[in-house]
Parts: C-alpha cells; sequence; structure tokens
C-alpha cells in the first residue's frame, strides 16, 4: 500500500467524473431516457392495511383494449421478489399485507390516461384486524406473519451480565424510540424494461444494486442468467432507498413489457414514493446500564425492538447493525443484547444510510447523557472513562487491532467547537432568556463494510481493462448515486497504475459489462472495491511488466503503447481481482461473536441548539464533526458526505416525521413531510484525522454512514443541556418539545423554565 | 390531446420557438417533452424542492407550477442556456471545484436559483445565499459546499479553499 505522502491522485480534490454532464443538465437520468414505441406503466395499490383480494372488477366506462393489464397471474416465474428471503410477492395474489401494495399494473401509450384508469379499477376486499406498532406484534394478540410476528432475533453476550448488578454503584435505566424516516432523494424511483423472447428482459433505472435487481428478475421472469441485462441510469440519490425497492419496480415494468411487447417507462410521483416505498426502520430501544463508583461500565443489558413492516426485506441484517452499534465505543466486561424485528402491517422498511446503526447509536447515546446525569458526572468525562482504545475488546470479543483515537478526536472536538467556553456563557445567560441555549455530544463508530462474514460470501470481482481508444476503464457493479464511486474508484486506478485522471473512465453499470462487484451499500465501496482497483491495477502493472517490455519506471505513453503489445498478442487487456479476507478474522454467526467488521470509522459530533421557549421550536445553531475514516481518497467529496450525512440527521432528530393512518402515510407529499433547508442548517464544521487502514484502498475505511449517526443524540442531549429536560424519542417536533416543557404549573406562572 | 393545443411563442435560452400545446399543459412538460430539455427535473410536482426551477422575464419560477399559456411572449432561461459556447458559467465552474453538485438532480434549479441571485445581488452575504436558494431543496450535500459555490461564483474565485482541503489532510 502507498502511504498517503507519495500519491499523487488518490487524496488530491480531483472533479468528479460525471460533474460536467450533471452541471450542464445534461445528464441521463430515467425519466430523461425515451426509446421506441415507449407506454407508460402505473400500479393500482391495496387501499386496506389486510385483508383478503375477493375480487377485481374493471369498469366498463375505460376502454380496457387500449391498456395493457398485468396481474400475479402473469408472472412467468416466481411470485415472490428475491432478497435475503422470499417472503414479498411481486404483485398480491389473494391477500394483501400492508396499504399500497401493488396488486394490478396498467400501461398505455399516453400517460396522462393512466390516473382515470387505475382509479376504475374497483378492488374489493374482507379485511382482517392489521397492527401498526412494535407493541401490538411483540404482544401477538393478531398473528400476521408467521407464528410469532417475529422476523428476526439476535443474542449478542458477553462476560454474565446478570450477576454484575449486584456489585453496581448505579444502575440506570432509559428507553428511547426513533420514528420512520423517508430518504427523499430528489429523484424517484422510476425504471425502463424492454422485452423480446431472443433477449430476454432489459431495464434502466434509479437503483443502487444492478446485481440484486438482477438475481430478483431470474425468479420473477425464470430466465437464465444471460437472458436478463439490467444497466443503472444517472441516479439522483438513493440513501439505500434504492438498494432494495428498484427489485420490484424492475420487475413490475418488465412483466407490463412482456405483455405488451413494448418498452415501458413507470416513473414514481412524488406521492406514489413516499407512499409505496421502503423508510427507515422505526425502533425502541431499552437499556439498563450499571456501572462502580467511579463511573466505569460494569454492565449493559440492552433490548432492542425495530418494526420491519409487512415483508422482511432487509429487516434481519439492519437488525443485525443495531445489534452491532447497540453498545457504543466503549468498553463493558458484560454486555447483553436481545434484538428482535417484528412485522406490522405497514409498507416494509428497508435499508437507509445508517442501516440500524443510527437507531442503536441515537439510544446509547443518549443514555450516557442520562446516566451522566444520574450520577453526577459531566457526559464529557463519562465517555472519557469508557472509551474502548486499541487492544480492547468490543461486545462481540473483537479485539481492536487497529489504532483506536477516540480521545484525540474528543479533543479536537472540544476544541474546534470552544465547547466548554460555550457551555458556561449558556449556563449564564439561559436563565434570563427565552431562548435556551446548550451544548451536546456524541461519541460512535460506524463498522464498514458488510456484518461478520459478509464479505466473503459477497465474494466480489472488480477490475479494470483498457480500451481501443486508449482509456483504462473500471470494470465495477459499484454504482454512482451522488456519493461519488465515479471519482473515488477512478482516482485509484489512475494512482495504482501510474496514469492520469482523465486516462481512466468508468464502465457503464451494466450487467451485460461489468463483474458483480457486491452492492453498493454498507460503506463498503471505497474500502473493499476501492482495494480491488487498487490491486487489479498494480496486477495489469506487473502483467505488462512481465510479458509486454514495460519498463520499472514509465510514462503514459510508455502504458498504453504496452498495452496495445498486449492486446495485440492476447486479444484484450483485462486484470480482474477477487476479494480476499484479510487474515485473522473469524465471525461466529449463531453466537454472535467475533469480528464484527474489519474497520471501524470513528467519530465525535457537538452540536449548538436553541430552544425558543416562546414558540417551542428548536434550532441547531453550529455543528462540528470531527472523524476518523483512514485515508481521505478526496478531500472535497469526503466532506460533502459528513456535511450531506448531518443535514439528513439534523431532519431525522428534528423535522422529518412519518404520519400513518391505518397503515397509509398521510402525509406523502414534500409539503408536509418536512426535510431541513438551506434555511435550517447550522454551519457545519468537518475535520478528519487520518490513520490509514491497511486492508482498505490506499487506507481508506467507510464513510457515507457514518455521518448520519451522531447528530440525533448530539441535538437532543443539547437541548437537554439547555432546558435541563431528557427527552427520549425523534422526531422531536415543537408540539413534543410543549408538552415537556410547558408543564402546567410553568404556564400558570407564565416563567419559562 | 395533442392536436387539440395552442400555438405559444416564447424565447427559450435565447431562440425564438413555437409549441403547439394544450394552455394548461406544465412548461415543465413542454420543456421536456416538447423541447426535449430535459436539464430540467421534477422533484414534487407541486413547487416545494424547486428541481424545476428555470428563470422567466426575470423571475425564478417553479416550472411544474407554470401552465405554459403564462410563458406566452416570455423570456425563459433553463439549465442548458447557461453555459455559452462550451464555456461553463461561472456558477458551473464554482460547483465543479467546490464539490456543489452531488447526485446531479436537484443542481439545475440549484443553479437556476443561484444565477437568478447573482443577477439581482451580484455579490451577496451568506444570509442572503441561504435566502435566495431556500426554495431548492438538496438531499447530498447539506448545501455546505453549495453555498460556498455561490460565494465562489460571486468572486470567480473557484479552486477549494485551502482550509477545508488543509482540514481534510
Amino acid at each position: 500500500m502507498s502511504t498517503s505522502d507519495t500519491t499523487r491522485i488518490v487524496g488530491a480534490p480531483v472533479h468528479r467524473k460525471e460533474g460536467v454532464d450533471k452541471l450542464l443538465g445534461r445528464a441521463r437520468y430515467v425519466d430523461d431516457m425515451e426509446r421506441e414505441g415507449m407506454r407508460h406503466g402505473t400500479t393500482v395499490r391495496s387501499t386496506i392495511p389486510r385483508g383478503f383480494i375477493r375480487s377485481i372488477a374493471f369498469d366498463r366506462r375505460i376502454d380496457w383494449t387500449e391498456f395493457t393489464v398485468v396481474t400475479a397471474a402473469d408472472i412467468p416465474g416466481k411470485n415472490h421478489i428475491q432478497l435475503i428471503f422470499a417472503d414479498q410477492p411481486c404483485l398480491a395474489d389473494g391477500a394483501v399485507n400492508h396499504c399500497d401494495e401493488a396488486i394490478v399494473l396498467l400501461a398505455h401509450p399516453d400517460k396522462h390516461k393512466l390516473r382515470e384508469a387505475a382509479a376504475a379499477v374497483k378492488i374489493e376486499y374482507e379485511p382482517l384486524p392489521a397492527i401498526f406498532t412494535i407493541e401490538e406484534s411483540e404482544q401477538q394478540g393478531v398473528i400476521v406473519r408467521g407464528t410469532d410476528n417475529l422476523i428476526k432475533s439476535f443474542l449478542l453476550e458477553k462476560g454474565d451480565v446478570d450477576s454484575a448488578w449486584a456489585n453496581a454503584a448505579h444502575i440506570v435505566g432509559g428507553e428511547y424510540r426513533t420514528g420512520a424516516q423517508e430518504h427523499l432523494y430528489i429523484e424517484n424511483n422510476g425504471m425502463i424494461a424492454e422485452w423480446s423472447a431472443a433477449e430476454g428482459v432489459t431495464v434502466w433505472g434509479s437503483l443502487q444494486c444492478p446485481f440484486y435487481v438482477h438475481k430478483s428478475l431470474l425468479a420473477v421472469f425464470d430466465l437464465p442468467e444471460d437472458k436478463v441485462r439490467v444497466i443503472q441510469t444517472e441516479t439522483g440519490g438513493a440513501f439505500g432507498g434504492k438498494e432494495d425497492f428498484p427489485s420490484i419496480l424492475a420487475a413490475h415494468a418488465g412483466l407490463l413489457a412482456m405483455k405488451s411487447g413494448r418498452p415501458i417507462k413507470m416513473v414514481y410521483d412524488r406521492m406514489e414514493d413516499l407512499a409505496a416505498t421502503t423508510k427507515r426502520h422505526p425502533s425502541r430501544i431499552r437499556h439498563r446500564t450499571a456501572l462502580d463508583k467511579d463511573g466505569k461500565l460494569l454492565a449493559m443489558d440492552i433490548d432492542v425492538a425495530t418494526d420491519g413492516g409487512a415483508y422482511s426485506t432487509l429487516s434481519s441484517t439492519v437488525l443485525s447493525r443495531a445489534t452491532l452499534h447497540s453498545p457504543g465505543p466503549y468498553v463493558c466486561p458484560n454486555v447483553r443484547v436481545r434484538s428482535h424485528s417484528w412485522a406490522t402491517n405497514t409498507v416494509p422498511y428497508g435499508a437507509f444510510r445508517g442501516f440500524g446503526a443510527p437507531q442503536a447509536i441515537f439510544a446509547v447515546e443518549r443514555h450516557m447523557d442520562e446516566v451522566a446525569a444520574e450520577i453526577g458526572m459531566d457526559p464529557i468525562e463519562l465517555r472519557r472513562r469508557n472509551f474502548l482504545h486499541g487492544g480492547d475488546t468490543t461486545a462481540t470479543e473483537q479485539v481492536m487491532r487497529e489504532p483506536v483515537i477516540l480521545e484525540r478526536l474528543l479533543d479536537r472536538a472540544l476544541g474546534e467547537s470552544d465547547y466548554y467556553a460555550r457551555r458556561s456563557r449558556f449556563a449564564r445567560d439561559n436563565p434570563s432568556s427565552a431562548v435556551k441555549r446548550g451544548m451536546g455530544i456524541a461519541a460512535f463508530y460506524h463498522g464498514s463494510g458488510f456484518t461478520g462474514s459478509g464479505e466473503r460470501y459477497l465474494n466480489s470481482l472488480a477490475g479494470v481493462d483498457v480500451t481501443l481508444e486508449g482509456k483504462v476503464r473500471v470494470l465495477v457493479s459499484s454504482t454512482e448515486f451522488g456519493q461519488g464511486t465515479n471519482t473515488i474508484l477512478a482516482q485509484i486506478a489512475a494512482e495504482a497504475i501510474g496514469v492520469d485522471y482523465d486516462d481512466v473512465v468508468m464502465a457503464p453499470a451494466d450487467t451485460g459489462i461489468v463483474p458483480n462487484s457486491g452492492p453498493t451499500v454498507a460503506s463498503r465501496t471505497s474500502m473493499v472495491v476501492g482495494r480491488l482497483i487498487e490491486r487489479a491495477g498494480a496486477q495489469l502493472v506487473a502483467m505488462l511488466r512481465e510479458q509486454d517490455g514495460l519498463g520499472e519506471h514509465f510514462t503514459r505513453e510508455e502504458f498504453f503503447a504496452a498495452c496495445e503489445r498486449h492486446r495485440a498478442a492476447q486479444g484484450e487487456v483485462r486484470s480482474l481481482c477477487r476479494y480476499e479476507a484479510p487474515a485473522n478474522i473469524f465471525w461466529d454467526d449463531r453466537k454472535y461473536r467475533g469480528e464484527a467488521y474489519p474497520a471501524y470509522a470513528w467519530s465525535i459530533h457537538v452540536a449548538q441548539v436553541a430552544v425558543d421557549t416562546v414558540t417551542y421550536s428548536a434550532e441547531v445553531e453550529n455543528f462540528w464533526a470531527v472523524q476518523e475514516v483512514g485515508r481521505v481518497l478526496n478531500p472535497v467529496l469526503a466532506g460533502g458526505q459528513i456535511e450531506g450525512g448531518v443535514a439528513q440527521g439534523i431532519g431525522y432528530a428534528l423535522y422529518e416525521k412519518v404520519v400513518l393512518q391505518n397503515g397509509h402515510m398521510a402525509n406523502n407529499q414534500m409539503t408536509n413531510y418536512i426535510m431541513p433547508t438551506a434555511e435550517d442548517v447550522p454551519p457545519i464544521h468537518v475535520f478528519f484525522e487520518e490513520i490509514p487502514f491497511q486492508h482498505g484502498a490506499y487506507g481508506a475505511k467507510g464513510i457515507g454512514e457514518l455521518p448520519h449517526d451522531g447528530p440525533a443524540p448530539a441535538i437532543l442531549n443539547a437541548i437537554r443541556d439547555a432546558t435541563g429536560v431528557g427527552f427520549c424519542a425523534i422526531p422531536l417536533l415543537p408540539e413534543d418539545l410543549f408538552a415537556k416543557l410547558a408543564a402546567p404549573e410553568t404556564v400558570a406562572e407564565g416563567a419559562a423554565l | 390531446m395533442s392536436n387539440c393545443g395552442s400555438s405559444i411563442r416564447f424565447t427559450i435560452n435565447g431562440r425564438q420557438c413555437v409549441v403547439q400545446t394544450p394552455p394548461m399543459k406544465r412548461l415543465l412538460d413542454v420543456l421536456r417533452e416538447d423541447l426535449h430539455l430535459t436539464g430540467t427535473k421534477e422533484g414534487c410536482g407541486e413547487g416545494e424542492c424547486g428541481s424545476c426551477s428555470v428563470r422567466m422575464n426575470g423571475e425564478l419560477v417553479n416550472s411544474c407550477l407554470v401552465p405554459v399559456l403564462q410563458a406566452e411572449g416570455a423570456t425563459i432561461q433553463t439549465v442548458e442556456g447557461l453555459a455559452v459556447d462550451g464555456r461553463l458559467h461561472p456558477l458551473q465552474q464554482a460547483f465543479l471545484h467546490r464539490g456543489g453538485a452531488q447526485c446531479g438532480i436537484c443542481t439545475p434549479g440549484m443553479l437556476m436559483a443561484g444565477a437568478q441571485l447573482l443577477s439581482i445581488n451580484p455579490h451577496p452575504t451568506m444570509g442572503e445565499i441561504r435566502e435566495g436558494l431556500a426554495g431548492n431543496l438538496c438531499r447530498c450535500t447539506g448545501f455546505m459546499r453549495i453555498f460556498e459555490s455561490v460565494m465562489a461564483a460571486a468572486a470567480q474565485d473557484y479552486a477549494p479553499s485551502t482550509a477545508r482541503a488543509a482540514d481534510a489532510r
């Protein structure tokens, strides 16, 4: 591995690879594409949360001969969406398990005729009792899935929690809740499909994981691998929301294409996207914590519950990550985490940036401040006394082999934010002000890459080839959706080979062209896929030296000349590498013990918050994010990842509420699902400490999800500092602040807090 | 539908045009479907996200809320009209250097809002930039680098700030 001092392109703020196309408005998103003879598709969805479908009638006022109509009966293969499990139907057949579940598909040449036609499909149901909360599901009064409503459970145990309580100086309990959150990518889900007997199914769409869609289409269409082709179009934001859902939309568009014999475009409008697609799992997390008289942790007993919705999607792996992040970045000899994901009759919850970690970290980092208050210790000091260090073991008994620099990050964060001076100034000013200010922190890690043995199972393949036009081309199924895949991987390829950044292009994310480098999820692209590209580049140079007379030192002209000699002799210039797990990695899936992640990114967030006790609005006035993510491959892109994640985390904490009415999202519009605007985000100050990770590309670890983990607990801790009241649930809206801060007696006295 | 239209004339990116269209068709759809100017994006269809922002007669408008009949005789600029002779507009330069675009879907609207702001206020303060962009939602960047890009375009100083680059190393 090269060190940070010797790289030319890695670490430099090179321009985004597809940046000019995006700035000129010529980047092609799926809704910008047309196909010859294309028709438009739409979806008829369930209007009840649970029940049997008794009949489907087509109103005679519509001339249905103009339309293509697809139901479950038209599916040539299996009527399920293949993900971890295969429990979600592609189209409901006989029964529905949530509102807005797809039942009938329609297509017509004129998209303006679809709305009226969809309303003219009359579906009669025999309703069944439905449940919408974790509590209703775990009480098992109504069983909506299997025999017990349980999607997945885990038990993680270290030491002996039950024996620790007797010796504790302090025992502190707490319960913390998080709501659903919508990704709110600005480009809605969309897909175009074509079908022919000779070619099978081809789809173009807004998606993160071409081979997830590919695998799912194989089952729905009962086709061999070479008869399904998935091509990613420019993707306008994803955040996990285009990890699992596009498999459904691709199948729907493909079915309409097969039945009509025409290309089909299906692009959701905002209301449909909000109502029908996945969101972040709501959670309820309980902590019971034992400490000695010095504030050292003795035991953590944690109960994690998530609402998985009507089908399993990725709930089991989201629960896994929540479980593994729930004890926080602390050393504790006795830890038990019991976790359950429960089925309800809501739209399935799915992947969302952080993937269970934001829920878990909200709970543990809010809890640490409650513990500190309970035992009379400064919350910074409590954390400092319990931080993990290199050589310590985590709750899964993973030994921290790499350096852990939480104290350095904390000191930097306290210094950059002028934490103590601000805090004391606010404490002095608050009593005479209607606006109460406070400072809050959160300390956390985010595991990079797939959990446990996940990367081994993925067995990713990636590499480079050299085109006839004389460009190095990166061959990955890893996709660009704003986070910088194209740029980072091109930087790595150019660095590893020794050519210019402009000499490198990305192959289209097309399953007919690129190998399966795994899904673009789990903060794995820079670290894992980037490492494959680094190795493939070095392997290509070694091959050209050995076989084609490339010298020890070479110019880019000499490199491309050697490539052409290789092509003349071998027919192609291509170098692929397969994932190799680092040595000494052991994970026991049954006992949930061992190396949970190959690497961890570490971060401290500090929030300055103002709570207006007249309007009961809370505003984040300033935000500091200090992190160690290994080597920073591109400072402009890395900074943008942190800032964007923090802003999304601020929305999670203070603005974004999914309101369900009988299982249907009632506020499925941007008018009433509120995200932070340009006037709401505070200045976000971003600082990196770099410790290269030896198994990541040029020392990189994961970065993308980390910044979403910390804002919510840091902000609510700051609100506690400002008001003296600990709020334990998000989103925390003005009405929630009002309910607790405007207690009747204080209102009667006309006084603020 | 297409044969029951009216003739609407306007100037788009400096070029005269006439479209035959139903008069209540959204300007957004006329741009994208009739004129094939797909740089202008739809994000919400109700005037909340600003992805469809275009400049019309010196005002910033959400083209999803404008029936095309209101564009009769208007002068309209879209993202496709920003670069001149293949040279990026200062805002485009700044967004490229400073990381103002990530997924790119809000970018055309954001650029038009930025261009509108700079046309009436060539050297805006940070507060004025926040206000000028408040009708345009970005879910990727957290807005910081967009604000910085507008500042940089006003100053025509495009290189990433050394302070930030130093922080990042």
